[in-house]
Order: C-alpha cells, then structure tokens, then sequence
C-alpha cells in the first residue's frame, strides 16, 4: 500500500483551527486580556498598522446624518455657551459601543437606523407602532437647548431637536392605571459589541431599561430627541430617537429607543440594578447628595476653545430646571430617594 | 548573552526613550485635537496608566534579573521608579489645573469625599518620598532604613490599582487585570513561594540524579 506523505505545511488539525466567534472578537479579547492598555500607548497609525495584520476595516464612512424641518423653542434657550458638535459627538457614554467615551464615535458608525421600530404600549388606550420616517413627520418637531449633567460630574449644553415625550403619550393615551413609564434600548450584540458580553458593557444587564413617573413623564421637560445641531442624532448620541430629561443625570436619558411602555408599577432601571447604592431611581441631579464615591457640588463643563479653556461651575439643585420639576417631589425626602 | 555595565548606558537610553515617548505622543494628541472629545479626561486617564504601567515595569525588574541572570538590570530600578514618579506627578498636576482648575478648597474637599482619591494621594506621597531619597549620597546618609523606607514601593503596588479599580464607573475588567498583575508581581516576592519554589527544584534534582 503507498502512503502519500503529508506535506511539510499540511500539520495542522482542524482543532487548531481558530474559531470563526473567537476570530470575530478577537479586538475584545485583546482588550480582555489587557492588551488594550498596551494598545492604549501606541501611536494610532502604528495600531492601525497592527490591527489591519488582522484584516481589521475600521468603517472610513461616518454614519450619514439629515437636515431636519423645525421651529425654535425660544422658551427653553440656555444663556450659557453651548458645546461645540464636534465634543457632542466624540464623548458619549454609550456602553453598547464600549465603555471609552471615544469608543461609541468610532464603533457606532455602521449602526443601522433603517428600519426602526418604536412601540408605545401597556397602560394605553391605543398602542402605537412608529417606523423611521413617522419619528420625524407624525409630530411637530422643535428645538430646545438642555443642560446635560453626567453623573460623572461632566456637563454639556446640547441643542436637540424633537417633541414634548407628553404629546406622544397623550396621543396613545393613558389608563387610569398607568403610573410610570418604562423605555428600553435596541437589543442587538451583531450591531452592538457592549451586549455581547456582560464585562465589555461594563456589566451592565443589557437590554438598557430606564423608567420615569407617570408626572415625570407628562412634565414638560421630557424630551424625545430626533435630532441635535439641527441634524438627524448620529449612532453615538441615540439615533434615531433618544430619551432628554435635562434635570437628571444623563444615564436617565436613555438611548435607542425600541419601546415605551406605560406601566402600573416602578419598572427596574439599569444603572440601579447594577449598583443600588449607588444610583437610584430617580437620580435628580443634586449639589447635596454626594455619589457615595465622589462630590456631586461641582461639574466641569465642556465647552467651547481648547484645553485650557476649561470651566468648573456649581452644580444646581435639578440641574437648573428647579422652578419647572421641585413640584413632583413635593413630600418626598430626595436624600433618601435619590 | 551576559548584560554588562558596559551595556547599561544603552539600556538606560532606551528606557529613557521608551518613557519619554508616550509624553510626546500625548502632547501630538493634544495638539492635533485627537485626545478625544473632552482631552481634560483622556489626559488624565493616559498619565495615570502611563504611573502604572511603569510601576509593572519597575516591579518586573528584580524577578527577570534574579531569573535571567541580569544583574545589570537592578541598576535601571532607580531611573524606572523615577518616571513612575514622573508619570505620577504629570497625572496628578493634570487633575489639579485641569480638572479642579487650581481651586485647592475643592482639592481637600475631593480628597476627603473621593477615598480613591485619598488612596491615590497616599501612594504619591510614598512615591515622593522614594524619589527625593533616591540619590546615592542620601542612601548612604539613611544606611539600613533606606531599604525599610523602600520596600514602601510594595504598599504602593497595592494601593495604586485600587485607587484605579475604585475611580472607574462599572468598566471593572481593565482595573482587574491591574489588580491580578501587580498582585502576582508581588506574590512571587514572598518568601513562602520562594520556599515552595526551592523544595520542587530539589525534588526535581533528585528525581533526575537519582
């Protein structure tokens, strides 16, 4: 019998063979291993060079945002400088895309916003369903500009563009039972490497879920945001429609949204059910209520100019919007709920 | 091959290349407007990896020598340790003028409500006092309380990842990995394992021996 011998090349097994998973992820594994911090401190070119040995495409076309019809809200103007686009786009939390504030600018832009669909249901006499298109024709579109306070005491003042969150609930119209209002993100890890894993999230329990009072929900202020600096909202900022409470801190206001659903008790909120102690429900922005880790007194806005221009200002009780939201929390001790 | 003192001034350019580089390429960052959307942040986080990176680097230095038989090697400690210092002291002046702005009441305020922050400043405090004793005049001056005074660089081992696993929000996985590293740099420091380590060699020796 003749035995044809295996060439020189031909040694390897199939279980030497990387999985197709393994391969697909191989940026968050080198990431996980730690690698990232070594990445972290080579050049940016030079990483390129050394992630394209990989085949690795970075998407060199950024996410296509459109001009939007509205008219100006002249009653929610903010008489302080506002952040450039540019900083409004490149520093986001948006754990789905990665825990950096630069990763949702550079791993959102093949997001994909066509088609989007976002139910309105529960505690509702007739349930919605909205396409793309009907997020920017079925309602009157404005702009407002918002204070935005992060938790991480760091603020933007941000002009978004869309409609009164009231006026969509008004239109589905609500039950005599409904008492909160809870709003989920788009669960998709193809898209959104964060939700593949629970530790690339930063251990969040995705889908994002946040919840609002029925009162909160109906005041004013609540916001649905198509749109910011009179474009369509780019991936990293929420596209196509995102949560603006202006007088909490931003994790309330929750991106992506897929659903809105009108309940008769408090639904469970992310960042509470990851760390309660920590963040609560309510999460009213507050000079008084220390995060127990850091000081909450003060924020450094992100405004305009250079490094160096730089601005430390006092946080104010509700973020400012005091006089427009102190009277849902009439009785309620905000130490306690916080 | 055996490194020789002869070689130890081209070791000490590349370290010094190697630990200036990362400064320089920050400032090109900065200057090109690529250190992120908020770079009062980015520059902060990137001197502050950049102490901790160098700190593995320093606590690295005595196991590789001791395993590979480089002696040479201990001479780097002083110049690592120094740009740990360094790097320290660039994470910390950016976080006084950048972030708090020089306002020094909001710093004791911080200092005191942050305890990352007061574990933080712990370490630079040890840092600075290893620096300034670092010249070889003062080592002579201090005799055996040098060593005690040094050997400090191990609570500083432990209290820097700390402060790091504690600033950060949820993202835990890089701060653990800091954690597991620096803790295994020091684990392998302990004179148990090194007990244990001898018994297997001779166990080995006398297996192949016999």
């Amino acid at each position: 019998m003749h035995f044809k011998k295996r060439p020189s090349w031909d040694t390897l097994k199939s279980s030497d063979i990387t999985p197709e998973s393994v391969f697909n992820d191989r940026r968050n594994i080198i990431k996980a291993l730690g690698l990232g911090a070594v990445g972290a401190s080579i050049p940016g070119q030079v990483q390129a060079g050394i992630f394209d040995l990989f085949g690795e495409n970075k998407p060199s076309v950024p996410f296509i945002t459109s001009p939007l019809a509205f008219t100006v809200n002249t009653g929610f103007e903010v008489n302080e400088a506002k952040t450039p686009f540019e900083k409004v786009i490149r520093h986001n939390n948006f754990y789905e895309f990665g825990t950096d504030k630069s990763d949702p600018a550079e791993n959102a832009q093949d997001f994909k916003v066509d088609p989007w669909t976002l139910v309105i249901d529960g505690e509702v006499d007739h349930p919605i369903t909205l396409g793309l298109d009907d997020l920017t024709k079925m309602m009157a579109l404005e702009e407002r500009t918002y204070r935005l306070r992060c938790v991480e005491a760091w603020s933007m003042v941000i002009p978004w563009v869309g409609f009164p969150l009231a006026s969509l609930l008004k239109k589905a119209g609500l039950t005599s039972k409904a008492k909160y209002v809870a709003f989920e993100t788009l669960f998709d890890p193809e898209q959104m490497p964060g939700q593949k894993s629970r530790l690339m999230g930063g251990g969040i329990h995705y889908p994002y879920v946040e919840g609002l009072t029925i009162a909160e929900a109906m005041n004013d202020l609540s916001f649905l945001a198509v749109g910011l600096y009179g474009k369509s909202l780019p991936p990293q900022n929420g596209a196509p429609i995102r949560l603006v409470v202006p007088w909490k801190y931003g994790f309330k206001s929750i991106k992506s949204l897929v659903r809105i659903r009108v309940m008769d008790k408090r639904p469970p909120t992310s960042w509470n059910q990851l760390a309660p102690q920590e963040y609560g429900f309510y999460a009213n922005v507050n000079p008084d209520v220390d995060h127990p880790r850091w000081s909450q007194a003060s924020e450094r806005r992100i405004g305009e100019g250079g490094l160096f221009s730089a601005k430390r200002i006092k946080t104010l009780p509700f973020n400012g919007y005091e006089e427009q939201v102190s009277g849902l929390y009439q009785g309620l001790n905000l130490t306690k709920n916080f | 091959m055996r490194l020789t003192m002869k070689h130890l001034f081209w070791l000490k350019v590349a370290i010094h290349s190697i630990a200036i580089l990362p400064v320089a390429y920050l400032i090109l960052l900065i200057l090109s407007d690529q250190a992120g959307g908020d770079p009062v942040q980015f520059i902060i986080h990137y001197t502050g990896i950049g102490a901790l990176n160098t700190l593995i680097v320093l606590l690295a230095i005595s196991p590789i020598a001791r395993k590979f038989k480089q002696g040479v090697l201990i001479q780097t400690r002083r110049v690592v340790g120094l740009y740990v210092f360094a790097y320290a002291s660039l994470h910390i002046f950016a976080f006084i003028s950048l972030d708090l702005l020089f306002e020094w009441s909001l710093l004791i305020e911080e200092v005191l409500k942050r305890p990352y922050i007061l574990v933080g400043a712990l370490a630079y405090i040890i840092l600075f006092a290893l620096s300034i004793t670092s010249f070889k005049v003062i080592r002579r001056k201090m005799g055996k309380r040098w060593q005690q005074l040094h050997n400090l660089v191990y609570l500083v081992a432990i209290l820097v990842p700390i402060h790091f696993y504690w600033s950060v929000k949820s993202e835990v996985i890089e701060p653990s990995i800091y954690i597991l590293v620096t803790s295994s740099l020091l684990l392998i420091r302990l004179p148990l394992y090194k007990f244990y380590q001898t018994i297997l060699a001779n166990k080995f020796k006398s297996k192949s021996t016999s």
